[in-house]
This record gives C-alpha cells, sequence and structure tokens, in this order.
C-alpha cells in the first residue's frame, strides 16, 4: 500500500519529469534509459547518471582550461572532448546539454574562440541545470521509496 | 533472409545468443550500450580500450560474432581498428559516433564497417545488427573459415573474401547511413532489410576469396604468361585451380592490373616527376594490377585495357605522378611507358618518397603491363581505387594521361586504342581515376596513417597506403594535369580535392571531364562499394587504376618478379610478401617511413632476385623501380605469410 506521502512523492516526480521533458532538458532517450531499468538492474539510471556527471565534469573542465589559453587553441582536442560530451549526452538523454555541444563544436571547427567561449559559458550553465533537476529527481524517487517502505523502479 | 538453423552456426537461437563486443573509451556510452544490447539478448563483452579488444579478438578468433566499435578512441583510432578486425578475424565491425558527418561515415564504410550508428543508439537498431553477422557468412561461403566452420575449397584466407563479401552490403549501409544520420529510426529498419533485396546481384554470389595462395598461383601464372599476355583463359589453365572460373580469374586480373597501375601512379605521383608516359603506364598498371590483387576479382577486362590505358598516358609530364597514368594510356608504348618511368623516377627521387623507386618500376612494369593494364585500368580503378584511397591520389597526379581515360570507360580506352596518343593523351586516360582515386585518398588520409597496424593484410590498407601516397602524388600532379583530367575530375564533384588533374581535363577531353565526372561519383560508390567491384569498373576504370599504381607498383613488382621464373614457390613467396609487406609497412606508416627504408631494401633484393623476372617485365632500364616495386611486394607478402593475424601485438 502506498502512503499519501509516497503517492504525493510519486506525482511530484511525474510532475518534474514532464516538466523536465517539455523543456527539452531530456529526451525519449531518457525515457530509454528508464525501460532499461529492472529487477535485474534497479538502479540502472542513476548509475548511468552518475558516470555521466562524473565523465562531464572532467571534460569541462578540460574544456575550460583549454579555453583559457591565452596564447594558442587547440581546437582539435577541443572538438575531440565536445565531441564525446555530446555523445554521452546524447546517450542519456540530455538533450539540451547534447544541442549546445553542436554549437560548441561548429564553433570549434571554424576556430571561433569567442564562439567557444560562448558556447561553453553556455554549457555548464545547461550542465549545472541538468544536473540540478535529475538530483532533485533522484531524490524525489528515493523519498517516495522510503515513504512507500520499498524501492520501486522507476516507471513511466 | 531469414536466419535459418545454419549448419556453421554454433547458436541455434541466432541472434540470440550472439557474442558481441563493445568497445568505447566512454563510460556512459559504454554502460547503455552493453545494457542495449543484454536488452536484446546479445552475449555481450565490453572494454573500454581498442587495444585491449584488439588482444580479446586474437588469442581466440572463433569468440565473437560482430564488433561495435567507437570512431574516436584515444589509445587508437576507430577506424584502425576496424581495418585490422577486419583483416585479421574477418568479424563484421559496426562504427558508433556522436560525429554523422558523411566525410566520417563515408570513411567508416570505406575501410569496412558494416555498419555506421550514430550516437544516441537506439535499441531498435541493435536489434537489426545480427544481420550482418548472417549477410557477411552468407555471401562469403568460400572465405569465412574464421567465423563459421565452412570449408573453402580454394582458399584458406578470409579477409579477402570477407572484404569484398562486405563491400556489397556496405553500399546498402552506406545509404542506410547516410539515412541514419537524419535519426530516422523506422526507415533505419526498414532499409537494413532492404538491403538484401536491393542489391541481391551483389550479395547472392558467392565469392572467390583470393587467397594469399591463390593469388600466388595467380601471379605466378600471370608472370610466366607475361603481363601482356596473361589473359584469364591462359591464366586459368596454369593455375589448374578447382572451382575457379574464368570470370573469376578475368575480374582478379583486372584488379591486378589497376593495382599495379596504381603503385606506379603512386610512385609517380609523390615523385612529381614527369616520366615518360609511355612506359610508365605499363609498369604502372602492372604494379597497380598486383597490388590491387585482393580487389582484382572483377578483372578481366584487362586485355582490352592495356592499349587503352597506355594510350591514355601519352603524357609524359604527367608521368611523373601518375606513373600510373603512363601505364592506363600507354598501352602498347613500352618506350613511353619507360620513358614515364624515367620521369617518374626523377620526381620520385626529389621527393624523396620511397615511391621514387616505384616509379622506376613502375615505368618498367608499365612496360610491361601496357597490355594489362589498359585492361585492368578501366574495371580496376574502382575497386582499387576504394581499397587504395591513396590511388586516388595516384590517379589525380596522373592526370596526364590522355583524354582518352576521360570517359573513364572501357570504351574510351578502346578508344584510345584506336588514337594512339603516345605522348600526350596518355595522361588524360587516367585522370578519370585519378579523380576517384583521390577521393578514396582524400577521404581516408587518416586511415592511412592509422594503418600501421600489422596485421593489416587487406587490399583495404593498402589501400590506405596508398592513399598516403597518392596524396602527396596528387599535390604534385595539380601542376601537371594536362589539362583533361582535372576539369573533368572536379566536375564529378566528387569530394576529393584530389582531382588535381582536372587540369589536364580541361584540355584533352572534354568528353573526358564528363566521363571523369560519372567516374567520380561513382568513385563514390565506389568508395562505398570498393569491396564489390563489379559495377564501379566500369566507370572509375581510370581513376582507380591511377591508384593503384602507386601501390601496386610496388606489389606488382614483386609479383612479377615472381613469375620471371625464380620459381613458382619462391617468387610466389616473393610476391605474396611484397603485398603482404606494404600493407603492413603502411600500416606502421610504412608508407612514409618504411617507404624510404623499403625503397632501398627492396631495391637491393630486387635486384638479385628479381633480376630474372626483371627482365621478362621491364625490358628497360627501368629495372630499378621494379625493382622496389617487387622489394615491396615481396615485403607485403612477407607479411602477410607470416602471420595474418599480423603479429602485431596492439
Amino acid at each position: 500500500m502506498l502512503g499519501l506521502g509516497a503517492d504525493r512523492l510519486w506525482a511530484d516526480m511525474n510532475r518534474l519529469l514532464a516538466f523536465l521533458f517539455h523543456q527539452g532538458v531530456l529526451d525519449e532517450q531518457f525515457l530509454q534509459l528508464q525501460q532499461l531499468q529492472d529487477e535485474s538492474s534497479p538502479n540502472f539510471v542513476s548509475e548511468v547518471v552518475n558516470i555521466y556527471f562524473h565523465e562531464s565534469e572532467k571534460l569541462l573542465r578540460n574544456l575550460r582550461s583549454l579555453l583559457m589559453d591565452r596564447e594558442l587553441l587547440d581546437y582539435k582536442k577541443m572538438g575531440i572532448h565536445v565531441n564525446q560530451l555530446m555523445g554521452s549526452s546524447s546517450s542519456i538523454g540530455a538533450n539540451r546539454v547534447r544541442n549546445v555541444c553542436v554549437a560548441f563544436r561548429a564553433a570549434t571547427d571554424q576556430n571561433n574562440r569567442a564562439g567557444c567561449l560562448r558556447a561553453l559559458e553556455m554549457l555548464e550553465h545547461e550542465y549545472c541545470y541538468l544536473k540540478n533537476k535529475l538530483h532533485e529527481l533522484f531524490q524525489i524517487e528515493q523519498e517516495r521509496a522510503l515513504a512507500a517502505g520499498v524501492r520501486y523502479p522507476l516507471q513511466n | 533472409m531469414t536466419v535459418e538453423t545454419r549448419a556453421d552456426e554454433p547458436r541455434g537461437q541466432f541472434p540470440v545468443g550472439m557474442r558481441v563486443l563493445a568497445v568505447d573509451d566512454d563510460p556512459t556510452c559504454l554502460l547503455v550500450l552493453e545494457t542495449l544490447l543484454r536488452r536484446c539478448q546479445y552475449h555481450v563483452t565490453t572494454t573500454n580500450q581498442a587495444i585491449t579488444a584488439l588482444k580479446m579478438l586474437r588469442e581466440n578468433k572463433n569468440k565473437f560474432d560482430l564488433v561495435i566499435s567507437d570512431v574516436h578512441m584515444p589509445d587508437m583510432d576507430g577506424f584502425k581498428l576496424l581495418e585490422l578486425v577486419g583483416l585479421e578475424m574477418d568479424l563484421p565491425v559496426i562504427m558508433l559516433s556522436a560525429n554523422g558527418d558523411t566525410k566520417l561515415v563515408m570513411k567508416g564504410i570505406s575501410h569496412g564497417a558494416c555498419d555506421y550508428l550514430l550516437k544516441p543508439v537506439r535499441i531498435e537498431e541493435l536489434k537489426n545488427i545480427w544481420q550482418h553477422v548472417i549477410r557477411r557468412k552468407k555471401f562469403d561461403p568460400k572465405e569465412k573459415n574464421s567465423t563459421c566452420n565452412q570449408d573453402k575449397p580454394q582458399s584458406g584466407t578470409t579477409n579477402n573474401g570477407l572484404s569484398s563479401a562486405g563491400a556489397g552490403s556496405t553500399d546498402l549501409n552506406a545509404k542506410l547511413n547516410k539515412k541514419r544520420k537524419d535519426q530516422d529510426d523506422e526507415d533505419d529498419d526498414e532499409q537494413e532489410h532492404g538491403h538484401d533485396n536491393d542489391d541481391p546481384s551483389t550479395q547472392k554470389k558467392p565469392r572467390v576469396v583470393w587467397s594469399v595462395e591463390l593469388h600466388r598461383k595467380f601471379v605466378a601464372a600471370v608472370n610466366q604468361l607475361g603481363i601482356d599476355k596473361a589473359v584469364p583463359k591462359k591464366i586459368l589453365d596454369l593455375m589448374n585451380v578447382e572451382k575457379l572460373s574464368r570470370e573469376n580469374v578475368a575480374s582478379h586480373l583486372q584488379k591486378y592490373r589497376l593495382y599495379l597501375k596504381r603503385i606506379s601512379c603512386v610512385a609517380n605521383q609523390q615523385a612529381n616527376m614527369v616520366a615518360a608516359l609511355g612506359s610508365a603506364d605499363a609498369s604502372y598498371l602492372r604494379v597497380g594490377s598486383l597490388g590491387g590483387m585482393k580487389h582484382l576479382q572483377p578483372l578481366g577486362a584487362s586485355g582490352q585495357f592495356q592499349n587503352n590505358v597506355y594510350r591514355s598516358l601519352p603524357y609524359s609530364g604527367m608521368i611523373g605522378r601518375l606513373n600510373t597514368p603512363a601505364g592506363l594510356g600507354v598501352h602498347g608504348l613500352p618506350s613511353s611507358g619507360i620513358l614515364q618511368l624515367g620521369h617518374a623516377q626523377n620526381l620520385n627521387n626529389s621527393s624523396g618518397n620511397s615511391m621514387n623507386d616505384p616509379l622506376k618500376f613502375r615505368s618498367s612494369i608499365a612496360h610491361v603491363n601496357q597490355n594489362q593494364n589498359g585492361g585492368s585500368l578501366q574495371g580496376m580503378p574502382v575497386s582499387v581505387g576504394l581499397d587504395h584511397l591513396q590511388p586516388n591520389k595516384a590517379v589525380s597526379s596522373v592526370q596526364g594521361p590522355t583524354t582518352g581515360f576521360d570517359d573513364k570507360t572501357m570504351s574510351l580506352i578502346s578508344n584510345k586504342l584506336s588514337d594512339p596518343r603516345a605522348g600526350v593523351g596518355s595522361s588524360c586516360s587516367r585522370p578519370p581515376l585519378m579523380g576517384i582515386a583521390s577521393n578514396g585518398l582524400l577521404l581516408e588520409p587518416n586511415s592511412q596513417g592509422s594503418q600501421g597496424g600489422r596485421g593489416y593484410e587487406n587490399l583495404t590498407s593498402v589501400a590506405s597506403q596508398h592513399s598516403e601516397f597518392s596524396l602527396p602524388l596528387m599535390d604534385n600532379h595539380n601542376g601537371r594535369c594536362n589539362d583533361n583530367w582535372p576539369s573533368a575530375v572536379q566536375s564529378s564533384g566528387m569530394p576529393t580535392n584530389s582531382y588535381p588533374t582536372r587540369d589536364c581535363l580541361h584540355g584533352g577531353n572534354p568528353s573526358g571531364a564528363s566521363s571523369i565526372t560519372s567516374l567520380s561519383t561513382q568513385s563514390h560508390d565506389s568508395l562505398a562499394d570498393m569491396q564489390s567491384h563489379g559495377p564501379i569498373f566500369t566507370n572509375n576504370n581510370t581513376t582507380p587504376n591511377l591508384a593503384y599504381q602507386g601501390w601496386d607498383d610496388h606489389s606488382l613488382d614483386s609479383l612479377i618478379p615472381v613469375n620471371g621464373g625464380l620459381g613458382a614457390s619462391g617468387l610466389h613467396r616473393n610476391l605474396d610478401y611484397s603485398f603482404g609487406n606494404p600493407l603492413e609497412m603502411k600500416h606502421e606508416g610504412f608508407i612514409k617511413s618504411a617507404q624510404d627504408p623499403s625503397l632501398k631494401s627492396n631495391q637491393g633484393y630486387i635486384m638479385d632476385p628479381h633480376k630474372a623476372q626483371r627482365s621478362r617485365i621491364s625490358s628497360n632500364n627501368l629495372g630499378s623501380l621494379e625493382d622496389l616495386v617487387s622489394a615491396m611486394m615481396k615485403q607485403e607478402q612477407d607479411f602477410i605469410c607470416d602471420d595474418f593475424t599480423g603479429g602485431t601485438s596492439m
């Protein structure tokens, strides 16, 4: 039996998810991740997302340090990092982050320093936003599970 | 195609339980991919390092059915891994990337990828990847020996055939991939299913796998008969191999000629020399064809081409660049070929590339190959070009070849025949090839570099190597183009800049331009279809041939000498080696570094053992070039013979 608290939390979670989808922060790929979560891998989504966070922060740091180089910008290397970030973001359904990566990659292709800087700023912003929202999502889910006394897999 | 219980299928429930190896340096993607694959009921092994993946694959070739690999990896380029796996294990490889740029996709397909998926990977797409395994097995009955237990009557090797078999589907895949870029789920799935339907002719024919052994016999037979006189029927008789049809030999011969041409072309290009077109062409063609052995299957028209090829390369100036072009155009102009070689050599020498020697060799070869090359040029170009991206460069440099080549089709060549261009025209003929070749080269400049992998025995690797050659060659040639080619080439719209021949084209052959264009387009397809060889030849003939020249010359050289009379076994050995080595060498950056040292060594080597053969092939004084080529070929063969796994530790 789900307690009222659990129900409310469940509703909160769904509301947040709907909001994020609507905003384009997440896309259907995230749904696919959720579908992959089942009894055999009950924490799949949070596992993947945590790995993503860990890797992305490394990439973002690298990008930031590359761009801070006053002398010579290594566009090629930046492009590689951006490409990887784009791949992982799209794999988890981080739509907005991925879109900014596309713009970032275009800027590196054109050796556009200002463009890269702008893109990086935006990227960092989007990434922070995504991270906060996903944390929130996981938190709600955990509370819901606690409230319900069992840990339910994330369902749509 | 349905998956019936196949005798060679160890798991009766295929595709359930299909063993997949997933390689991606990004842990997020790797985990998602692994989970998705598990959801499809495949048996998944993952690694984030290409080197580890190779090790796993090498330790047991039958351990996996399919490999999925990311394109951008820190320890090894995905394309290189792709080539290595294709060469050594003959497994289907699917590329994966966040970057769906057409050029990259093209590169992947040309390197032999079965498919090119874009991230994020969708489960619907993964549900269909098993088709690649079936497709490969089904269409290469003779070759497969690594993943299935079929017995191959003729050849024990698998790589050759597999790549060709893969080619049939890669083209379709390329098309699919393009669509995929648009992230079209449903279409993708349907298209994949449509592969078989769309290209039944390519897919349903069992391919003859030209194993090293078989190729050796072939080369021995060709050398014995004389490259000029080698006709499929006689070669077939000499080879005395069962289940080999005249058509198989014919197509193989065509490729061989292209390869030879390409080799000589490459040599020329690099050297920037303008050897006499006449002689160069001959040798070039031959070399090209040798090198392009793998893809020589569709050869067959060689006889006719000889004339055309040579004719088309009347352009002596071009020779320097193209060595190959000379061969192409100069069919029947042995002397011109030689002249070309001479120039080529000069050019080569100047450039300091290893190719220089090949050029010389080429000229001699061209001389010999004239007849053969002519034919091969036409047919081969396509395949050659595809495999050897480099050739493109060579081709471009060849530009010289007469306008005749512009038409690129054999028809042009035949026309050329009647029109002895001896001097100038020949270069034009090449242009088409060059254009194509260049494209090939341009597309994959990186691939070549990455080829260093030792196990790279496929021609593709050679191709890539060639491309390396061709690239420099092309640059050189740009200046040289007669006018006929370059325009033609460019007009084709081939992406490669390799159409230096453009300039050449303009002058000579307006018709050629159009032909080249067609070639170019074909080249594109060819590139994708390199493996399929078949259709491409007609148009791309000219171009591919050129491509071969660069590389093939080397191999051809060794091959040719072998036939000369060293003795079948000995010769074959050499030939094999020469092929192998260049390939191998290329892998490891051979092209650049190896060329020089190899040239030296080759020369030394060639001088002695191949002298006898040399005489046969190169009545000219181009012996050095031949030697070089043979040496290179020998090395290749050595490489091949040594260990197909390439022994590269990786």
